[in-house]
């Protein structure tokens, strides 16, 4: 089952311009990014069809939820989807099941894809169900939300910064959920959001957005370690690597391991073998030219230079590894770059200050 | 208490309950209207709904009697029809009351949809539910305490007006002879006893009444 997602509006209000033409993949999440004002809750609404944009296409594979070319524009009660917007939106008059079944006893599909049992589940609300939504805390309400999205069976999963309105504790309560999703669900995800921690847990493509247009469209890594464009993440610029535990060490610290090499990081408490997603944030790596010996730092690869551009501050260059296949990006002194004569294809060491685990 | 007295009670509490539940048939689309439109309309209706609660009922009652009489648009046409008239009956003892008694029900229910705002009816959509299917099952519900709210002050305002009947209806026993008429009578005739008993009566009833509304009604409800 796989098939691309096309999404092409064009918004044109006194305020405020979209224009996006985006082909997205069928499967995982699409993060679309961008700071307030960029337009992506804009283009997520399009998607729904909660707003008609003038000049729209969108389809999921062979479906065609609008065209306006032929004048198409399919109602969103008649969409296949599901919609998790900012603030949980319960509704107060129904219970939690009451909830949850509200959207699946309003879906003709007999095959609804999973049994309300489930789904509470597997966002860990199996408890909650006889209550009503006011005896419940942000983050619960939150997964029930979701777990109502799911129960209308949708064909993909559209989250409106589903996070943003939640503090710092039910977001990394509600973060696992969303993996758990991303690993078992089979439809794809589209997830708005302004927060570069929650793109790089989650997303597997990434658009970037801008003043209603886009900026860049592509694989997680390919967008994030793109150099051409400093100001997206500014201090946040950095890539995810994809590594695996090897091993618990004696002296608390688990070994990864990434075609790159290895990094050690914390102890973690997953089990050997499973594959975590890593944060190496561009100002975190140093580059040397020579292995070092008395440093500190225990994380060091071999990387050759890709390319190198200027950043958001002018003292600095952004500079754009290749570790054996995986980019890296390193966050530098221009003076530096200049007294190495850092230039691509030159050989060096990465040394990396800080990893953060996001799983 | 006189035949005549639980006569007019009867007949109050009739007039009071047809009129309640014509107003929340005729008051609950207007009242969407009036909450969901961007129409330049909107300003235009809400005025006319909101009319009798500053215009004297005399003036309302007034104009209604020129329409449904024998001469006036309404009149001919329920002639036309075999109905007669509709001055001094009950059914336009109703009609005139359903226009004096609107606000007290449109407004109430009006405010009600508008504090759901459109995020329920969005989540709603995204669920498969058919617009009609919304408004039925989370519009509605939603606005439960503005449906109480304006059910009970239609009735109760309907038991209470004066100016109206006289007008419209007269002083028919049995027919439009409503509590309010019956008590003017009492006094007219220096029948205090009477009248102290339906006067308090009908003190005690509003106050009840109003009581309820202000008790029970509870505050509402906020998305989750």
């Amino acid at each position: 089952m796989t098939f691309q997602i096309s999404a092409k509006f064009r918004v044109d209000r006194n305020d405020f311009k979209l224009d996006v033409d985006l082909t997205l993949p069928g499967r995982g999440v699409t993060a679309l990014f961008g700071h307030s004002g960029s337009g992506k809750t804009t283009c997520l609404r399009a998607m729904a069809g909660l707003e008609r944009a003038s000049d729209g296409y969108f389809a999921l594979g062979e479906e065609v939820w609008q065209d306006e070319s032929r004048g198409l524009f399919v109602p969103p009660h008649r969409r296949a989807l599901g919609v998790v917007f900012q603030e949980a939106s319960l509704f107060p008059h129904l219970s939690v099941r009451g909830n949850m079944e509200f959207g699946q006893k309003r879906t003709l599909t007999a095959a609804t894809r999973f049994s309300l049992t489930e789904i509470a589940q597997l966002l860990g609300i199996d408890n909650l169900l006889d209550r009503s939504p006011s005896q419940l805390s942000g983050g619960e309400r939150q997964r029930v939300a979701i777990a109502r999205a799911l129960l209308a069976a949708p064909k993909i999963l559209l989250m409106d910064e589903p996070l943003a309105a939640v503090d710092l504790k039910r977001k990394l309560e509600i973060l696992p959920y969303l993996e758990r999703l991303h690993r078992e669900l089979a439809i794809p995800i589209i997830y708005v959001s302004h927060a570069p921690d929650e793109v790089a847990r989650l997303a597997d493509h990434l658009v970037l957005l801008d003043a209603g247009k886009v900026v860049a469209s592509g694989a997680l890594n390919d967008v994030l370690s793109r150099i051409d464009l400093p100001g997206a993440f500014a201090d946040d610029a950095g890539v995810v690597i994809e590594a695996s535990v090897v091993e618990h060490e004696a002296d608390d610290l688990t070994r990864l391991e990434f075609p790159g090499g290895a990094i050690f990081v914390s102890r973690c408490n997953e089990p050997l073998g499973a594959v975590l997603r890593c944060r190496i944030h561009a100002r975190d790596v140093s580059l040397a030219l020579t292995p070092q010996t008395g440093s500190s730092i225990l994380n060091c690869v071999s990387a050759i230079v890709v390319d190198l551009a200027p950043t958001d501050t002018p003292g600095h260059v952004l500079v754009k590894l290749d570790v054996v296949g995986e980019p890296l990006l390193a966050r530098i002194t221009r003076r530096s770059a200049e007294n190495l004569g850092i230039r691509p294809g030159l050989a060096l060491r990465a040394q990396i200050k800080a990893v953060a685990l996001l799983a | 208490m006189e035949s005549s007295d639980l006569a007019a009670v009867w007949l109050t509490l009739k007039l009071a309950t047809v009129v309640t539940l014509l107003l929340l048939v005729i008051g609950t689309p207007v009242a969407w209207w009036l909450a969901r439109t961007r129409s330049v309309f909107k300003g235009v209706i809400g005025a006319i709904v909101a009319l009798p609660l500053v215009l004297p009922p005399t003036v309302l009652g007034f104009y209604l009697l020129i329409t449904m009489g024998p001469n006036g648009p309404v009149g001919q046409l329920t002639q036309s029809l075999g109905l007669g008239l509709l001055p001094f009956t009950f059914p336009g003892l109703v009609i005139a009351s359903v226009f004096y008694s609107l606000p007290f029900v449109v407004q109430p229910i009006q405010n009600a949809f508008e504090a759901i705002g459109e995020r329920p009816l969005e989540v709603a959509a995204t669920l498969r539910a058919s617009p009609w299917d919304t408004f039925w099952s989370v519009a509605v519900p939603l606005a439960k305490p503005g449906f109480l709210s304006g059910a009970i002050l239609g009735f109760a305002h309907t038991v209470g007006e004066f100016g109206i009947v006289l007008m419209i209806g007269g002083n028919i026993p049995e027919k439009t002879r409503v509590v309010s008429v019956q008590i003017y009578d009492h006094v007219e005739a220096l029948e205090y006893t009477q009248a102290h008993w339906l006067s308090g009566g009908m003190l005690l009833f509003s106050f009840v009444v109003l009581l309820a509304l202000y008790t029970f009604n509870p505050a509402r409800r906020k998305l989750a």
